[in-house]
């Protein structure tokens, strides 16, 4: 199985030193015809509004939107999941260009500018009951974006308190003691998205949670995808050393 | 996860009690979320918001670009808070401000205003000849420039979380960021073959911590995010610093000195991307307009890149 990881701009080394990490080999997506040769996509963390202009700039959007169309299985951290989301909130003017499919409201830089960007373990009853460890996972957040509001259809996956000090409009989920909160990791069948970066840490549950969802699709589908090995080494393929990881 | 070797695991990975803000890694992993983009220099709202229609991944403000900060001299100082808010209010990508090399003060107040990194410069005019700011002491997190790998090392201990080369800012010419990314990169290739009992010799000839250049061997790269600045001007000048192994750039006077800032920010951005495959490379480089004029680094030009240590 070949995970691509769509490397316009962003954290897309660091997600392909995470699946390396699990054996599993990763391989950058620039352009429309190198997602023929993937089954399942990542896109990364990074400036949304970039990885929106350098899409359009060559095209992409079409191709990407047929992929999600295909059900085939796409994560979105940070930025992906803006890509990802139906509607987006708080976006440069003149908006952006979104892929869509989630079926949920976005709020961009939800949780402010970088001084207001943190680091928090999050309750995961989901993920931890499926892939063991920690009832918790480590949640970097950076210039974050938060889901306000999701449909029926989604799963709701992690969700964070509001800080206090937020003065923005009534956030969706109250949970029982009224405490605000919005929902930072969510799926929707062949949808995974979430608001914070797991490729920024050692904790690689949320990779091999979105490995075994892509397998189960394609074991599913009919006509999954060969992949083929071996294709022409290029600059990109030469060997890519990775920062630290910082915990 | 130390046994995989190139991961370094910092602290003892405690559980977080509660949220913790600016902690070194949600610092680094700004820059981080950068990789791959190019930073440009703007000095109103409307340059702004060019760059950010060109798929810029951050802005630099700025009260005047380096090539007029040479051709004008005086003293350059941290820029107008009232300029900078206004930047800020008109795009939703990071903003970046310079500070004088050593003012903490114009760092606190570039902080104040919450813009998310400070570029502690040496194209502006020193504050301190000494002493570079202790970055450790804010929230806000710094880039600093470097010629060599001792020179980077320094300012990561002094806090620094993302690195660039210096370069010779205004010039339009690459030359020197290419000597600097070059002998970064060099000594890391040296130090990565260098017996573990030589590196303390090599960290006293270097003058950087030891503990950090062990890092670096360990990792086979500096332990920060390092983008490359100083002179970038076309979208093959861009795409060489990406083939010689920096994560992003920074384009100064290049864009906005040029005959068609958003057809060329916007080549420039493109080149980043596609910096290994020179089809798309020639594509974009076609019919830019003027680049900047350009400077030949003889004699008579300062060197802003030795103002510091």
């Amino acid at each position: 199985m070949v995970v691509g990881v769509l490397a316009l701009q962003g954290s897309f080394n660091e997600h392909i030193a995470a699946l390396r990490r699990l054996g599993v080999k990763g391989v950058e997506v620039r352009k429309a015809e190198q997602l023929q040769d993937v089954s399942s996509l990542i896109i990364p963390g990074g400036e949304s509004t970039t990885m929106a202009k350098l899409a359009e700039f060559h095209n992409l959007f079409p191709a990407l939107r047929n992929f999600v169309k295909m059900g085939k299985p796409v994560w979105g951290t940070c930025a992906g999941l803006i890509f990802l989301a139906d509607k987006v909130v708080g976006q440069k003017s003149g908006g952006q260009e979104l892929i869509g499919g989630l079926d949920c409201t976005v709020h961009r830089n939800f949780f402010g500018s970088q001084i207001q960007s943190f680091e928090a373990d999050l309750e995961i009853p989901n993920l931890a009951s499926i892939e063991g460890g920690q009832g918790t996972c480590r949640g970097v957040f950076i210039r974050a974006p938060a889901v306000l509001e999701a449909g029926p259809g989604v799963e709701v996956l992690a969700v964070y308190p509001v800080p206090p000090d937020s003065n923005l409009v009534d956030p969706l989920i109250e949970s029982q003691e009224g405490e605000k909160k919005v929902i930072v990791a969510l799926k929707q069948g062949n949808l995974l998205g979430t608001a914070f970066h797991p490729e920024l840490t050692a904790d690689s549950r949320w990779h091999t949670f979105f490995l075994k969802m892509a397998s189960e699709i394609e074991e599913g589908a009919s006509n999954s995808i060969v992949t083929i090995e071996g294709s022409q080494p290029t600059l990109d393929q030469l060997e890519r050393i990775d920062l630290p990881i910082f915990q | 996860m130390s046994g995989t070797g190139v991961v370094a695991v910092y602290g003892n990975g405690s559980a977080l009690t509660e949220a913790k803000k600016s902690t070194f890694s949600v610092k680094v992993g700004l820059a981080q979320m950068l990789r791959g983009g190019v930073i440009m220099d703007v000095v109103n709202a409307e340059q702004a918001r060019i760059a950010e229609e060109a798929g810029a991944c951050a802005v630099m403000a700025l009260e005047r670009v380096p090539a007029d900060i040479r051709a004008q001299g005086g003293v350059a100082r941290m820029s107008d808070p009232q300029l900078i808010k206004e930047i800020k209010q008109s795009v939703t990508i990071p903003v970046m401000a310079k500070a004088r090399i050593g003012h903490f003060v114009e760092a606190q107040i570039l902080e104040a205003l919450g813009i998310d990194y400070v570029d502690e410069s040496e194209v502006l005019t020193l504050a301190d000849e000494e002493n570079h700011i202790n970055k450790h002491n804010f929230r806000i997190p710094f880039v600093c420039g470097c010629r060599n790998l001792g020179e980077a090392l320094r300012r990561i201990r002094e806090g620094a979380a993302m690195i660039r080369t210096k370069g010779e800012a205004g010039t339009g010419n690459v030359v020197e960021a290419v000597r600097h990314v070059r002998s970064v990169m060099g000594d890391i290739r040296v130090l990565r073959n260098m017996d573990d009992d030589e590196v303390f010799t090599f960290a006293k000839k270097i003058a950087a911590p030891y503990d950090l250049v062990m890092q670096t061997k360990q990792l086979g790269r500096l332990p920060v995010v390092q983008f490359a600045a100083g002179g970038v001007a076309t979208p093959a000048d861009a795409a060489l610093m990406m083939q010689l192994g920096c994560d992003g750039v920074f384009v100064g006077s290049g864009i906005f000195k040029s005959g068609d800032p958003a057809k060329r920010a916007r080549a420039i951005v493109q080149a980043v991307t596609h910096y290994s495959d020179p089809q798309v490379l020639a594509d974009v480089s076609c019919g830019l307009g003027e680049a900047m004029v350009g400077l030949n680094l003889d004699s008579k030009v300062e060197r802003f890149a030795s103002r510091s240590e």
